[in-house]
């Protein structure tokens, strides 16, 4: 059933190409991975929160959103950023956006966890899961008090030149930057769970926490640290789709939020190479159903085709496709 | 118990003036009533003064008052085991309710809140508090959280737009359909024949989508109705299209749904019952009135429900799922009836919508919906009737009306300029943190409901920190 389903696909894929032409397949192929960069900073908050929590963080979309505003903010009243910056002056000022935009969303998700999931401990499970979509629409509002209802327009600073041209298939420096950032939190965030002595505290928290808790582990502490960095992430995320799709909205953040978890769920929650490969798979799946035309349903039924991949994974296979684990790679 | 104490605060301060617990009781059950009477009666005066509304409608307040608290109700006789003087508070205020739309406009202005609600947001507000019920089966009663509630009321409205409407301009189909125009086409059905329809398509969506979804554990179902909550509205969006058959009309929605209405037969005649609600002038008040019947089949159903095998079923599902499996619950059909019975009120609630609204429009299936009608429960009280009809009725007042009063009021005497109504759901959001962090039981608690929250249940802790520093015991599976 499963691979028929596979062979159709790639069947689909396959004619596509060959009726589009294989450039321009290829070009959608490259928007697929830029998407994938964007989701996959989010979707780790989401496995990284529910590893070590089992919660799923309903407000962590929203946490992104405003990473997004935060992001926007800097960009346009802080640094005033336009087409007549110079090169190196662009660089420095989207470097320092994103490390606000990383602290701020940090310092936010992280004082959320204190406020609305911390007090529940000792409460069913689903009661923080209540909050947080509490916390979620908080937030929605907060940034419609700031940034008013409204798309935020943020100048389209990233060059738009062509890093290579080959036969067709252009790669553009927006595309590659947005990659080019990822690669390297991602790198961070690996080094940071695996080589740290506060990643060895959140893995071993993630495994048992009343174990974690007798070895001199401050949980709280741990709990709270998990917190700051997915928001960190996800701050990160937000400058970049501020910086690729050049507007956002206070909704943004819920949108995107519910793909990103798509994609948490389908690499296997709670499993950080999962969550990339997730993500990837549905920026391609979003892009290819968005860009392709043979027999696409197109962009009115996108959200439709994510969220039934996200029932059908949860239906047939939750442990997704690397299989849910103790995350942190444990 | 905390209310026990700010009683014991009360006798306190009483007993200064040499009012004490035993001297209260040695007095006469008369004399306990007219003290009482009078306290509240006063009470009532000094506001009723402190605002400056001194009408004939206060007066009538004050009259109801002392109605309820001063004479003997439960002295009437029982008719078998029921006991009658229960009744009597109830159906008055039934009556007062059922009046409402004779005496609104002779009610007083509030402070802040500005004049009482009109017929319109009420006959909202019953709709909204049927899907309350209806959402209450699923999430206060099963303890299933249920995000996409707002599937089975697009659904609801959907089948009623299908069936009452012009939408299949192909067929000629009329069951008893109420103020037709001369060349009508389409499918037109009774509207008091397309409510139960709707409820029993919708149960039946709800049991497809229940079947395979609710094998999962809490967090997850709740993510998946919520793809299902999301997908619903973008097949109502791009269902004007689905391989050439227009099922939705897209973002148009299905507009001109007949309304109800009784025709023009000898019975209803000689009932002087309203041959079509939308021909009549107080629309409002028919529509109101009808949604009252609604609601009280609903608030009928959802307590025998409750009571009944299937209904303690849910409550002991909710409160220990391996326990109630143990004992012979079989989980999954005992799950998918709660989803399903849910559903039928929500698609009868949708359908009723629509046909008040005269048409189903696909903005108006936004996961927000599900959100305020899971915060209805929520503030109200998980599992409790009254508190889920008063979270219900308040939510949906302050969504019609309430916000933009408070809102002019504020702007009015603070000079400033916010929209409030723009600021809804994040106050619902608000509501929602801080009732489940200060009072999860809600405002008017089911007493089983707010001893599982307080007590604890087998229900599996998000993550227990705090334990670490009791004795250590036995772990438990």
């Amino acid at each position: 059933m499963a691979s028929a389903l596979v062979l159709l696909l790639l069947f689909w894929l396959a004619k596509n190409a060959q009726v589009e032409g294989f450039a321009y397949f290829m070009n959608i192929a490259l928007i697929g991975v830029t998407l994938g960069a964007v989701y996959a900073l989010v979707a780790l908050g989401y496995t990284l929160v529910y590893g070590i929590l089992e919660l799923i963080n309903f407000a962590h979309g929203d946490v992104f959103m405003m990473g997004g505003m935060i992001s926007a903010t800097m960009i346009i009243s802080v640094f005033n950023l336009g087409a007549h910056n110079s090169t190196f002056s662009v660089v420095a000022a989207v470097a320092v956006s994103l490390l606000v935009a990383m602290a701020g969303c940090g310092l936010l998700n992280a004082t959320i966890e204190r406020i609305a999931y911390r007090p529940l401990r000792h409460a069913p499970r689903l009661a923080p899961l209540i909050t947080a979509i509490g916390m979620s629409f908080v937030l929605e509002d907060i940034a419609i008090l700031w940034k008013h209802p409204s798309y935020v327009q943020t100048p389209s600073v990233l060059p738009h030149g062509n890093v290579f041209s080959i036969s067709g298939v252009t790669y553009t420096w927006e595309k590659l930057i947005v990659v080019l950032i990822t690669i390297p939190v991602l790198l961070a965030l690996v080094w940071l769970v695996q080589r740290t002595r506060q990643g060895k505290a959140m893995r071993a928290t993630a495994q048992d926490r009343e174990a974690a808790a007798m070895m001199g582990i401050n949980v709280n502490r741990t709990i709270s640290f998990t917190f700051a960095l997915a928001g960190a992430l996800a701050g990160a995320g937000g400058l970049l789709y501020a910086l690729y799709f050049n507007e956002i909205r206070y909704d943004t953040g819920y949108k995107l939020g519910l793909i990103a978890f798509t994609a948490a769920v389908l690499g296997g929650i709670g499993n950080l190479p999962g969550a990339v490969l997730g993500a990837l798979v549905i920026g391609f799946i979003q892009a290819f159903n968005e860009g392709l035309t043979w027999h696409s349903p197109g962009s009115d039924w996108t959200e439709s085709i994510v969220f039934s991949i996200l029932i059908l994974i949860l239906v047939f296979r939750p442990s997704g496709l690397l299989g849910e684990q103790t995350p942190e790679g444990g | 118990m905390r209310r026990g104490r700010i009683s014991e605060r009360w006798w306190a301060l009483l007993g200064r003036f040499g009012l004490t617990q035993q001297r209260w009781g040695s007095w006469p059950a008369w004399m306990r009533r007219l003290v009482k009477a009078t306290t509240w009666l006063g009470l009532g005066l000094i506001l009723t003064a402190a605002f400056g509304t001194w009408t004939t409608s206060a007066l009538a307040v004050a009259a109801v008052v002392l109605l309820i608290v001063v004479p003997p109700w439960d002295r009437l006789p029982n008719i078998g085991p029921y006991r009658t003087g229960r009744w009597i508070p109830w159906l008055i205020a039934l009556g007062f309710v059922v009046a409402y739309p004779y005496y609104v406009n002779g009610l007083p202005q509030l402070p802040v809140f500005g004049p009482f609600p009109n017929v319109h947001t009420m006959v909202v507000a019953g709709i909204f508090t049927m899907m309350a019920l209806g959402l209450n089966f699923v999430v206060g009663y099963a303890g299933l959280l249920d995000l996409g509630y707002v599937a089975f009321y697009a659904m609801g409205a959907y089948v009623c737009g299908w069936f009452a409407s012009e939408q299949f301009a192909g067929q000629h189909i009329d069951v008893g359909a109420v103020g037709l125009q001369q060349g009508w086409i389409g499918i037109h059905l009774s509207i008091w024949l397309v409510l139960p329809i709707a409820g029993l398509m919708t149960a039946l969506i709800g049991v497809i989508i229940g079947l395979p979804t609710l094998r999962l554990r809490g967090d997850y179902l709740a993510i998946v109705t919520l793809g299902f909550g999301e997908i619903m509205p973008q097949v109502a969006d791009n269902g004007n299209n689905l391989g050439g058959f227009n099922l939705t009309n897209g973002t148009g929605g299905i507009t001109s749904i007949d309304g109800p209405g009784f025709g023009h037969g000898t019975v209803a005649r000689a009932l002087h019952l309203p041959a079509s609600y939308l021909g009549a002038g107080n629309l409002d008040s028919l529509f109101f009135w009808t949604v009252i019947v609604l609601v009280l089949i609903t608030i009928f159903c959802s307590a025998r429900l409750r009571d009944s095998r299937l209904g303690r079923a849910w409550i002991a599902i909710r409160e220990d799922e391996t326990a109630a499996a143990a004992m012979g619950i079989p989980l999954m059909r005992t799950k998918t009836w709660s989803y399903a019975t849910g559903a039928f009120f929500g698609g009868v609630a949708g359908a009723y919508y629509s046909s008040y609204n005269g048409g189903a429009f696909p903005d108006q299936f936004l996961f927000q919906i599900s959100v305020f009608i899971l915060c209805m429960v929520i503030l109200g009280g998980m599992g409790s009737i009254p508190g889920v009809m008063l979270g219900a009725w308040f939510l949906a007042y302050l969504d019609q009306e309430g916000l933009s009063n408070v809102g002019g009021w504020i702007n009015s005497h603070f000079n400033t300029n916010i929209n409030v109504p723009n600021y809804e759901f994040g106050i619902y959001g608000l509501i929602i943190v801080v009732v489940m962090l200060l009072r999860p039981e809600g405002l008017i608690p089911s007493s089983r409901r707010a001893a599982e929250l307080h007590e604890g249940v087998h229900d599996e802790p998000l993550y227990d920190v705090e334990e670490l520093n009791a004795p250590l015991t036995e772990p438990t599976v």
